[in-house]
């Protein structure tokens, strides 16, 4: 009670306090025993005398007193008094404490055990739920995995590596009856055709195996129309099936071989309507077969 | 202070020598003792450096001409052509490496937590969510997920807690859970999480690539079941979780659909790719990319469901110990 208007005009309203933060609307008091956290002249703990706090210490509040008789006193100044757990027990101890104290130091301690109670449960609520783990990122090693990265993918070959396996997958029969591609012994076996016996040999292999070229007659060009070279493709490869087409036909037709003939619908494509069947330039040549093709019920 | 300048200076002097004596014999090696670093002037320093530079080019050229003769003199009996050291040719060797006929391994196959899923006693039915709150990038990485995985679910997270989603899934019949972990907007982390009582993988995931973003791509993947290519898991490791991939998908892949979906592990990064393909012959497929792309890495695998506090781990990659060699890959 002494200096205490002293010290509030020394620090108090447009003066300066190391403690004081202002902002455009209020005052704020930095102090950490100050009860309210405003800049006032009756919450300033440097400007009263008799004054006292409730704070939290590691989950446990602890209330704090100031009187006058031990101002001269620092290092005894603030009386810390452990509260119960028990919020109503802590109540009931704060009014023992403060028993004859100005009531607007009672009521705004009492107000801040209420908010500190408050927050610790929400704390330990908390702590059950799941925790959000940060984990750091070091630069430097982000980096070096980037470029690591795009070294493995440009070493991968990813395309050409899905290429292989998709053709190997095809060779070794996992797709069936679904493509008809000839054999590359059956290739290698046209190239061989003078020699009936290698063609008679390899016409043995082919029966059981019943892999055969896939004309491109009805090929459509509307189903490949996803594709972009396709169209450069099929062109050349419609020659050159119809070419190959040609010689096989011919040879059929000399040595009598007796294959079945199916059709590209087979690709597993939409399925071709008759009326759009597109005229291509192709060579009729009439070939002996020995069981009819299932061309008609394939196309659907 | 006088002594190392005029031994500097000799030390060049001869050097230059030296250097023009190599010049007119190629091949000839400088003296042991001295090295371009001695030398403390920076300018000439830099200047020897690069004649040596030059040096070491023109005897490697001399080299490469020299043997192209010797090759093209010898024709067929040439020596064969040195195969260049790739990291995969200079990769140390893993014990784990599985052999195709052990037995152990294919007894372990047969008993691990996937043996239900390739015996075909159970479809796969994947539970797709993310993090809390997701952004719009992972939102729609979720969704063309979905499209790609077969029998795909997507769920929003809204803060519920892993332990208690996962009883919750093995009830109602999932086989897998998937969780997108999101950071500053952007994918960056999948756990794959095997639901009865399987394995769980945790990759970090990198260069998402989703839909719109990609060149050339067709047209969205339809409904059928897609092929499943698995490339290059080697080791043990790299065995269980292929399988665990594997597992994702349904059994019988409509071929019909030519869909593939592609796990390609390259130095210890997987790469995921969706493709369409087309047999233009027996020799060629054409390929289109749909699907979202991107690459994982495999962070840890964890025996049971997932516990980050009292898991037991499987295999943890440990930063230290494990990116210390170029040359060593664990999947």
């Amino acid at each position: 009670m002494q200096h205490d208007d002293v010290i509030w005009d020394l620090i108090g309203n447009d003066s300066f306090c190391s403690y004081k933060v202002k902002t455009k609307t209020q005052r704020f008091c930095r102090n950490e025993y100050n009860l309210t956290g405003l800049c006032n002249r009756s919450s300033c703990p440097l400007a009263n005398s008799q004054y006292a706090t409730v704070r939290e210490e590691k989950g446990r509040c602890y209330l704090y007193m100031k009187v006058v008789e031990r101002a001269a006193f620092p290092a005894r100044m603030w009386e810390k008094v452990k509260l119960d757990r028990n919020y109503a027990k802590a109540l009931e101890q704060i009014d023992e404490n403060l028993m004859y104290w100005p009531q607007f130091i009672r009521h705004k301690c009492k107000q801040r055990l209420t908010k500190i109670a408050q927050y610790l449960i929400r704390i330990r609520k908390l702590t059950l739920k799941r925790q959000r783990k940060l984990v750091p990122l070091s630069r430097k090693v982000e980096r070096r995995e980037k470029r690591r990265e795009e070294k493995a993918l440009i070493a991968a070959q990813l395309e050409n590596a899905i290429e292989k396996e998709l053709l190997d997958r095809l060779k070794q029969g996992t797709y069936g009856d679904i493509y008809n591609f000839p054999i590359h012994a059956f290739n290698k076996a046209m190239e061989k055709q003078e020699e009936e016996t290698e063609s008679e040999e390899a016409e043995d292999e082919e029966e059981p195996v019943t892999r055969e070229f896939v004309a491109d007659d009805e090929f459509e060009e509307s189903d490949l129309s996803d594709f972009e070279d396709m169209n450069n493709l099929k062109g050349s490869s419609d020659e050159e099936e119809d070419a190959e087409e040609e010689s096989r036909e011919e040879e059929e037709s000399e040595e009598e071989l007796e294959e079945e003939k199916t059709k590209a619908q087979s690709k597993g494509k939409a399925p071709l309507k008759g009326p759009i069947r597109k005229k291509r330039a192709y060579v009729e040549i009439e070939y002996e077969q020995e069981t009819e093709p299932a061309q008609k019920s394939k196309a659907t | 202070m006088v002594k190392p300048d005029e031994a500097a200076v000799q030390e060049m002097d001869q050097a230059e020598i030296e250097v023009t004596e190599t010049k007119s014999e190629s091949g000839a090696c400088f003296p042991p003792t001295f090295s371009v670093s001695e030398i403390k002037n920076k300018q000439r320093r830099h200047a020897m450096f690069l004649k040596l530079k030059e040096e070491k080019r023109k005897q490697k050229l001399e080299l490469k001409k020299k043997k192209k003769k010797e090759r093209k003199v010898l024709g067929d009996q040439a020596p064969p052509k040195e195969v260049p050291k790739t990291i995969e040719n200079q990769r140390i060797y893993d014990e784990t490496t599985v052999n195709p006929e052990d037995e152990e391994v294919a007894f372990d196959e047969g008993t691990d937590e996937f043996s239900a899923y390739f015996n075909q006693l159970t479809n796969p039915k994947v539970l797709i969510t993310t993090s809390d709150r997701p952004r719009g990038r992972t939102v729609r990485f979720c969704e063309q997920l979905a499209t790609v995985v077969p029998h795909a679910h997507v769920y929003y997270r809204r803060g519920l807690a892993l332990k208690r989603v996962i009883p919750q899934c093995i009830s109602r019949g999932f086989t897998y859970l998937m969780v997108i972990n999101e950071d500053r907007k952007v994918p960056n982390g999948l756990i794959l999480c095997h639901l009865p009582d399987g394995p769980t993988a945790h990759f970090k995931i990198s260069s998402v690539r989703l839909r719109k973003e990609m060149k050339r791509r067709g047209k969205d993947p339809t409904e059928h079941v897609p092929e499943v290519i698995l490339n290059n898991f080697s080791t043990r490791l790299g065995h269980s979780i292929g399988r665990m991939f594997a597992a994702l998908f349904p059994h019988d892949p409509q071929f019909v659909g030519r869909q593939v979906a592609t796990f390609h592990n390259q130095r210890d990064f997987i790469f995921f790719r969706f493709h369409r393909y087309i047999f233009k012959n027996e020799k060629k497929v054409g390929m289109q990319e749909l699907g979202p792309r991107f690459t994982l890495k495999l962070r840890s695998l964890q025996k049971g469901t997932f516990d980050s506090k009292f898991g037991e781990y499987e295999w943890v990659h440990k930063r230290h110990e494990m990116d210390s060699s170029r040359r060593k890959f664990h999947l």
